[in-house]
């Protein structure tokens, strides 16, 4: 069992929350020239590390806000959990 | 090679079975191979086998980390099917239905393979449609399906939950009497004896730790074992392809997530086909030994541990409990977990890469072990023709580009949600 520290509620279990993927991906700009390859990166391509990865969560069955959460892959480790517009401390 | 039959088998009674040849060898690497596989699982072995088989290289290596068999080849739930409804899943898995048909024969080596039909149950009359158009799709490209009536699943699974008041009634179901199941590391050792025999090295406790490459091209692969020079490397390492991808700068449509299977003590003779829940996401079959072996869900995030977490073991059997209530008594025996190399469409990816020489073989989601014959026997045509076969052809890495994705589940570029 994760335990996950929601930025807005503390730390909860997480059968409450859902899994939202890689938080380093980025949608392209809205009104720039953007490249095919950019679209397909942007679409499929991860960089899937073994080791710390920062994802999106999602508390679903509490606040019901997203998030960021910095993971070790291969541990499970939780490093850092932190608000969409802020950075992890660690 | 020593043949195994029922006759070596009373000869080797008489010596207490003393006097077995070894099933492979366990050879020092040489200084240069014709091909080197990395990863010695079911798809590496039998790559390495069709290689040697099919185009007569033999001059082979096959450099695993840890021991045969040792990874999701061993971790799997033993189904196989090709009950696709997509042209390039369905051509692809049936060719490799028709390959397990013989393979214990092939093999020399009992893989246990047992026909004993796979049935989708489906819980509403929208599933009982859907499931018609895929058996329907199926029968087209010359696969087994049938559909079943909910009277006929009260005679195959009576312990099921017929009741018309549950949350999910059973509607009916559709079947492919010849899918069914294997014995996993009977697969892996079989491909591993022949292979042997025909001159390929099984090199284990061997990591690749960087490749040479050189304009372009590959030379060679660094093992922890010492460099080996090569033309032609194949990549066989499910879960952890990235980490070899990483190594070469190839950035991947692919993430890796854990999946947990499970097995139940031991009971009498009770479910006698693979069934799986159209409610959620549960399967089942009942092992040789008796054992219940269930399997679900992902855990959901990324994961590159071998091992998962309750809450998902819950979730799966939680659903396996609304269909079969009986199973509540079962103790359960072993939990584990496996690396799947989930990509982006759900479909695997083998393919030549921009490095000449270079080939990959990953992208296997859940569904690697029915596929082990039919993709090391593609595989190996692609890397000694250095061409991909008819049968890999849509399994291309440029689908990712071209938008010709092959989304048999339609879910999109989330592979935690699939």
């Amino acid at each position: 069992m994760l335990e996950i520290k929601c930025p807005y509620c503390g730390k909860r279990s997480q059968n409450e929350f859902s899994y939202g993927g890689d938080a380093t991906i980025k949608r392209p700009q809205l009104g720039e020239e953007i490249s095919t390859e950019d679209w397909d990166n942007f679409v499929y391509y991860r960089d899937n590390p073994r080791g710390k990865h920062s994802e999106l969560w999602h508390h679903v069955s509490g606040c019901r806000q997203w998030f960021k959460v910095s993971r070790d892959t291969a541990t499970h480790e939780i490093f850092d959990t932190c608000k969409m517009n802020e950075d992890f401390n660690v | 090679m020593q043949k195994y039959s029922v006759f070596s088998l009373v000869k080797n009674a008489f010596t207490n079975h003393e006097n077995w040849e070894v099933a492979w060898k366990d050879p020092e690497p040489k200084k240069e191979y014709d091909v080197i596989i990395v990863g010695g699982g079911g798809h590496g072995l039998a790559t390495a086998y069709y290689l040697a088989k099919e185009h007569g290289i033999t001059n082979v290596a096959i450099l695993e980390k840890g021991w045969i068999g040792g990874g999701n080849v061993g971790r799997n739930t033993t189904i196989l099917r090709s009950n696709y409804m997509f042209d390039s899943n369905a051509h692809f898995y049936e060719f490799g239905m028709k390959l397990w048909e013989t393979l214990s024969q092939e093999l020399n080596y009992n893989v246990m393979y047992s026909p004993r039909g796979i049935i989708n149950l489906a819980h509403s009359d929208a599933q009982m449609n859907a499931y018609a158009r895929r058996g329907n799709s199926m029968r087209l490209n010359g696969i087994d399906a049938i559909l079943l009536g909910r009277d006929d699943l009260k005679k195959m699974i009576p312990f099921a939950d017929f009741s018309e008041t549950c949350r999910f009634p059973i509607h009916g179901g559709l079947m492919q009497p010849r899918g069914g199941t294997a014995r996993h590391d009977a697969v892996a050792w079989g491909y591993a004896r022949q292979a042997d025999s025909m001159g390929v090295d099984i090199i284990q406790n061997c990591e690749v730790t960087g490749f040479d490459v050189n304009n372009g091209k590959i030379e060679g692969v660094q093992t922890s074992r010492g460099n080996i020079k090569t033309k032609k490397v194949g990549l066989c390492v499910a879960g952890s392809t990235t980490l070899l991808a990483d190594m070469l700068n190839m950035r991947l449509p692919i993430e890796a997530h854990v999946l947990q299977a499970c097995v139940s003590e031991p009971v009498k003779p009770l479910l006698h086909n693979v069934v799986t829940f159209g409610a959620g996401h549960f399967y089942c079959s009942q092992s040789d030994k008796g054992e219940m072996v269930m399997g679900g869900d992902l855990d959901g995030y990324n994961s590159y541990a071998q091992r998962g977490n309750m809450p998902m073991i819950q979730h799966v059997l939680t659903g396996g409990l609304a269909v079969f209530p009986n199973f509540s008594r079962l103790k359960m025996l072993r939990t584990w977990g496996g690396i799947m190399d989930m990509s982006m469409d759900g479909s695997p990816i083998i393919d030549k890469t921009h490095i000449e020489g270079l080939y990959l073989n990953c992208g296997w989601c859940y569904g690697g072990f029915k596929a082990t014959p039919s993709s090391g026997f593609v595989f190996a045509h692609t890397i000694a023709q250095d061409q991909v076969h008819e049968l890999n052809s849509d399994f291309n890495l440029e689908r990712f580009h071209t938008g010709k994705i092959i989304d048999e589940k339609g879910v999109g570029p989330k592979p935690w949600i699939g």
